[in-house]
């Protein structure tokens, strides 16, 4: 259990900057996910952490203490990475006793934590395979086992879910909240995907280009992003953002409104437009309606709408629910 | 589609290819196991008669035969260790980011292109030399008496020739699956704890040691016939200190003219190889399924 510290965390590789200054604190216990779209440095900032890579400058602490210099051994950090990294031509009982060993312990005793891990892991049966004969949700698990015999301060995943099939994330993603529920330890989780963020964090940390668009927890990012950044990443499907004609009015830049925001009829409204295709899922129902000829807007309505493709509709915006961004894409509130 | 009637087909079109190898290999191999049970001397020509066993019996009973053998395995032996642990450090240095990489690869790889009888010639008078040798110049240097490789350890120096011409060839497929290496798997073990140590008896050599497989099983195949390196180097001396087989077959049939003695111990070096081939298929060949 620890609290993470990071002040002024830059890295550069060569001329290029990847990270230009990052100041972050992570609670004690706290699930906290770093998303953004691929290359934004989410990866990078994780391998600092970890001690994988040496900051260019800024400072690092874990409870207090400067770990800046620290090798990643020392940091009591576990990391699960994205190709799990498992040694191939040790079982799985190997694997996962691996820190064990190289902490030195009694044969007994990693016996014992290993046997302990597999059970919570559901690995048991496996123990004495290899991992090439291992499917790729066991493969994941064995990693996750590894991770957490040594009992780590904190754990670290770099995009854990994402060479699983869509069933397997779902199943894994309550797995590894599950697991963060007992245990209680600091996890950071990097993903690009909104929806494990959404679904897993206490906070979410918003990156973008290696800077921190936001901090917050799911919620708040949802319902009050700082920027047309967070606005536009956070949420499926995306916010619509409206006309500058419209935005004027409002004395704003650009407005956006969330898809279940916006009422639509066949009758009357504010704007009109041509139903496009609708998306049934049951539950919900994503209608894309034409309101230009370059312009569409996602609209959320009950399971059972009847629209029908090429239907005159019209739309309306809650204006309670809008939200205003000034020329620089800040929020104005 | 391979049907029934195209794999006919190319049967046929291939089989002048495999005849003219199957020839190629069968006729040596057939003519001399034929001259292994004749009595043929070229001193006396006209004089071949058939001899049964006889050769194989002078061959086989020859004291020199079982110090051949010997001198076999233990050149063998020593080149193989010196290139597989050299290739496996030079691997680990030259898979490093260091300026000038390309070239100092290139100058690694280098003496596998020099021709065993330069190699060996240059070391000979070269390095080796007591009077006019680089080690004996450093020897001087450092106010010690020259030391005479060839004459006082003879085999020494040449496994030591012998391993420097392999080196580059261990190195190279050593290095290629040094750099098929999953990187994350040597950064998940820095995070379990694992020492610089560590990581190499518990990653990294686990992760060649099928490449090591296959550097000495080939260069078992090519050292058990050694022979240049020897001929120009110390002609199998000083008494029998460096002959090997090889070299000991050469020395029945051309220099003491002895045809049929000489192919009777080609066979039995063939037979010696095939055991020695098997045993190492046996013993690291389960490396290379899986
Ligand atoms: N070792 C490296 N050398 C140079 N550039 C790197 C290195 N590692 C990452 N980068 C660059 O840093 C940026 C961020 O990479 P990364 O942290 O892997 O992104 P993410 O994980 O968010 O997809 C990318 O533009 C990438 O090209
Ligand atoms: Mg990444």
């Amino acid at each position: 259990m620890s609290a993470i510290t990071l002040k002024n965390v830059t890295k550069r590789f060569g001329d290029v900057t990847v990270i230009p200054g990052i100041d972050l604190s992570i609670e004690d216990g706290e699930f906290v996910v770093f998303v953004g779209p691929s290359g934004c440095g989410k990866s990078t900032l994780l391998r600092l952490i970890a001690g994988l890579e040496d900051v260019s400058a800024g400072v690092i602490d874990i409870d207090g203490a400067d770990v800046t210099g620290t090798a990643p051994a020392k940091r009591g950090l576990a990391m699960v990475f994205q190709s799990y990294a498992l040694y191939p031509h040790m079982s799985v009982a190997g694997n996962i006793g691996f820190p064990l060993r190289m902490a030195g312990e009694s044969k007994e005793a990693i016996d014992k934590k290993v046997r302990a891990a597999a059970a919570t892991l559901n690995l048991t049966d496996y123990l004495h395979r290899k991992p090439r004969e291992l499917s790729g949700g066991q493969r994941q698990r064995v990693a996750i086992g590894r991770a957490i015999v040594r009992e780590p301060k904190g754990f670290l995943f770099d995009e854990p879910l994402s060479n699983l099939d869509a069933a397997l994330r779902v199943n894994m993603r309550l797995e590894l909240s599950e697991l963060h529920a007992q245990l209680k330890t600091t996890m950071i989780y990097v993903t690009h995907d909104q929806v494990e963020a959404m679904t897993m964090a206490d906070k979410i940390v918003v990156l973008n280009r290696g800077h921190i668009e936001q901090v917050g927890s799911p919620l708040t990012l949802y319902n009050k992003p700082d920027n047309l950044f967070v606005a536009g990443f956070i949420g499926s499907p995306k916010m619509n953002f409206l006309g500058p004609t419209y935005a004027k009015e409002h004395g704003a830049a650009t407005v956006g409104v969330r898809p279940e925001h916006i009422k639509i009829s066949k009758e009357s409204g504010l704007i009109k437009g041509t139903a496009g295709v609708a998306e049934h899922l049951g539950s919900d129902t994503f209608v894309h309606v034409h309101v230009a000829p370059d312009q569409m807007i996602t609209v959320r309505t009950s399971g059972d709408s009847v629209l029908r493709h090429g239907d005159t509709v019209w739309l309306t915006p809650d204006e309670d629910r809008l939200h205003r961004f000034d020329a620089q894409g800040k929020a104005i509130r | 589609m391979a049907t029934e009637h195209s794999r006919a087909t190319a049967r046929l079109m291939i089989s002048p290819a495999v005849l003219l190898l199957l020839a190629w290999m069968i006729v040596p191999l057939a003519l001399t196991l034929y001259f292994s049970f004749l009595r043929y001397n070229l001193l006396m020509p006209g004089m071949e008669e058939w001899a049964g066993f006889l050769n194989y019996k002078f061959f086989l009973t020859d004291p020199a035969f079982f110090s051949a053998v010997w001198k076999t395995l233990e050149l063998v032996g020593g080149v193989l260790i010196i290139t597989v642990v050299g290739g496996i450090l030079l691997a680990l240095l030259l898979d490093q980011q260091f300026w000038g990489q390309g070239a100092v690869r290139i100058l690694v790889i280098a003496p596998f292109f020099v021709m065993p009888t330069v190699s060996a010639l240059v070391w000979k008078n070269m390095f080796m030399n007591p009077v006019n040798g680089l080690f004996a110049y450093l020897a001087k240097v450092f106010g010690l008496p020259p030391f005479d490789f060839l004459a006082q350890a003879p085999m020494l120096s040449i496994i030591m020739i012998v391993a420097w011409e392999w080196l580059p060839f261990a190195t190279l497929i050593l290095l290629t699956a040094l750099q098929s290496l999953d990187s994350e798997q040597l950064e998940a073990a820095e995070m379990d704890g694992a020492s610089f140590i560590s990581r190499f008896f518990y990653i990294v050599l686990p992760h060649l040691s099928r490449a090591i497989t296959v550097v000495i099983l080939i260069q078992t195949i090519f050292l058990l016939s050694t022979f240049a390196e020897i001929l120009v180097t110390t002609n199998g001396g000083p008494g029998t200190a460096t002959t090997n087989l090889t070299y000991l077959v050469y020395v029945q049939s051309l220099l003491q003219f002895d045809v049929g003695g000489g192919s009777a111990g080609g066979v039995v070096a063939i037979i010696l190889a095939n055991i020695v081939a098997i045993f190492l298929m046996r013993m690291i060949g389960k490396n290379l399924d899986a």
